[in-house]
């Protein structure tokens, strides 16, 4: 069991949160430029064994949303964004 | 089939009188050539059955298989070989019947016993949205020919006789469907049977061969690897290599539109024979079968969103899965767990697989398998046809990369979770 630090609630079990993948630049950044670039936003991930930054948000708790980064390959978590 | 050593319940005979000692390795170990025709790394399932379709079908023998591991050490040893083709789409369900009908022939085609038992697949309903989503493949598949059909409440008792009585349940059963012709296989007897085969139409496989390099010529088609084991010189390269396909992919410069997500499986201790068919409940996240040995096989949902790479599973899902499995079977509760594994699945945006051209003279890619392991038949000779061709094979079509910036999706969901 991964125990995550939410931001209002603080150290709770993973079953409570939803993770709903990684950050990237904001949609503007991409829809306007070209197709390749809005081709790369809808369907690129960094798909790769490393530390990660996510959206995760405390679904059956208080609903917060915060960033957080992950290794893909231990599950460990290294530290959460606390003011997003 | 050209082997030295055919299997026959003659050799069966005559190794117990010469005390089994004529028995050779299955396949050879041969030090890599310096060129090859086509070279096909990742040694799994997918990897060999191309191998073996690419000699059988399209007579290229010059083929090497490169391998980082041993054969069987990955994915393909750590499935949980259900084999099935009630998918939602035309495309998936011919593509995924036209598997089933080879693993059907593939223990006399090989000359190898993958133990397929085709005990069918009951699909046990506890919501209105699963039974919807049930009677679309139904209907669909009955449409074009392929057998799969609804049961009542009753008929889905009568099939698994040792489920929860009626009184128990928090959900009550709606329904049911089943695959009559779906089933197990053994996963590892496929692995070996593919690269015998592929073996003996003169394939190599080369294990313990890490690529690190993929070079390109001046043209910019695909020209040389690099492994741990020297440099190979290939025509032709085509990965399947399973989770690590991104990762090999980067070393021609291409992203593949992939994610990887955990899934795991778990074993209980051997019991008497309980459970004839296999069993999959998608509205509680879990399936099951009855292995030979008297284990049930129990597999979970996926841990959807979250990348990764991990080779072990996640106490929540476990969680989950047991006791979705408890509600169904409460007589389980005293059974102990003896094994436990878990993996990386790889998903391409639409569920669907991919086998496609790339924008890399040379470079050819099958990934995305997450229901791979019923797939490699029909996976490895339409991957064949396409490194053969270079057009692909009509069972395949759609399954181009092409089909993201063109918006051709091909949706397709798991059995495992509701999908609608």
């Amino acid at each position: 069991m991964l125990l995550i630090h939410c931001p209002w609630c603080g150290v709770r079990a993973e079953s409570e949160f939803r993770c709903t993948g990684q950050v990237k630049p904001p949609r503007s950044e991409f829809v306007h430029k070209s197709d390749e670039a809005w081709l790369e936003y809808l369907y690129q991930a960094d798909n790769r064994r490393g530390i990660l930054e996510e959206y995760w948000c405390h679904e059956k708790g208080c609903g917060q949303w915060f960033k957080l980064r992950r290794d893909t390959t231990t599950h460990e978590i290294m530290d959460g964004d606390t003011d997003s | 089939m050209r082997s030295d050593q055919r299997y026959s319940i003659f050799t069966l005979i005559g190794g117990a009188v010469r005390a089994h000692r004529h028995w050779k390795p299955a396949w050879r170990n041969p030090q890599p050539k310096t060129h090859y025709d086509v070279v096909i790394i990742g040694g799994g399932g997918h990897g060999l059955a191309t191998a073996y379709y690419l000699a059988k079908n399209h007579g290229i023998h010059n083929v090497a298989v490169v391998e980082r591991n041993w054969i069987g050490g990955g994915n393909s040893g750590r499935n949980t070989a259900v084999v099935r083709s009630n998918y939602l789409r035309d495309i998936s369900i011919q593509f995924f019947d036209k598997s089933l009908q080879l693993y059907e022939g593939l223990s006399r085609e090989l000359n190898y016993n993958i133990m397929l038992s085709q005990r069918s697949e009951v699909d046990v309903l506890l919501t209105t949205v699963s039974m919807r989503n049930m009677r679309r493949r139904a209907l669909n598949m009955n449409r074009l020919g392929i057998e799969f059909q609804m049961l009542t409440p009753d008929q889905v008792r009568e099939r698994i006789p040792i489920l929860a009585p009626m009184e128990n349940c928090r959900l009550p059963i709606l329904g049911g469907s089943i695959q009559e012709r779906a089933g197990i296989a053994r996963h590892d007897a496929i692995v070996w049977g593919y690269a015998r085969g592929a073996d003996s139409y003169g394939v190599d496989i080369i294990q313990n061969a890490e690529v690190t390099a993929i070079r390109r010529g001046n043209d910019g088609a695909v020209a040389e690897i690099e492994t741990s084991r020297g440099r190979i010189k290939a025509n032709k390269i085509a990965i399947a290599t399973g989770n690590e396909n991104a990762a090999v992919a980067s070393l021609v410069d291409l992203r593949l539109p992939l994610r990887c997500y955990n899934l795991q499986a778990f074993v209980s201790e051997p019991i008497k024979p309980v459970l004839d068919v296999v069993v999959n409940c998608p509205d509680l996240g879990v399936y099951l079968s009855h292995s030979d040995k008297g284990e049930l096989v129990i597999g979970g949902a996926t841990d959807a969103q979250q990348i990764s790479f991990r080779k072990g599973g996640k106490f929540p899902m476990l969680e989950d899965t047991i006791s979705g499995l408890l509600e169904l079977f409460p007589s389980f509760r005293r059974l102990k767990l003896m094994r436990q594994w878990g993996g990386a699945l790889e998903f391409a945006q639409d569920g669907s697989p991919i086998v496609s051209l790339t924008d890399v003279k040379g470079f050819y890619v099958s990934a995305g398998w997450w229901g791979g392991f019923k797939a490699i038949p029909a996976g490895g000779m339409t991957f064949a046809h396409l490194i053969a061709r270079d057009e692909p094979h009509q069972l395949a079509a759609g399954y181009g990369m092409e089909r993201f910036s063109t918006l051709n999706y091909l949706l397709e969901g798991g059995t495992t979770v509701p999908t609608d």
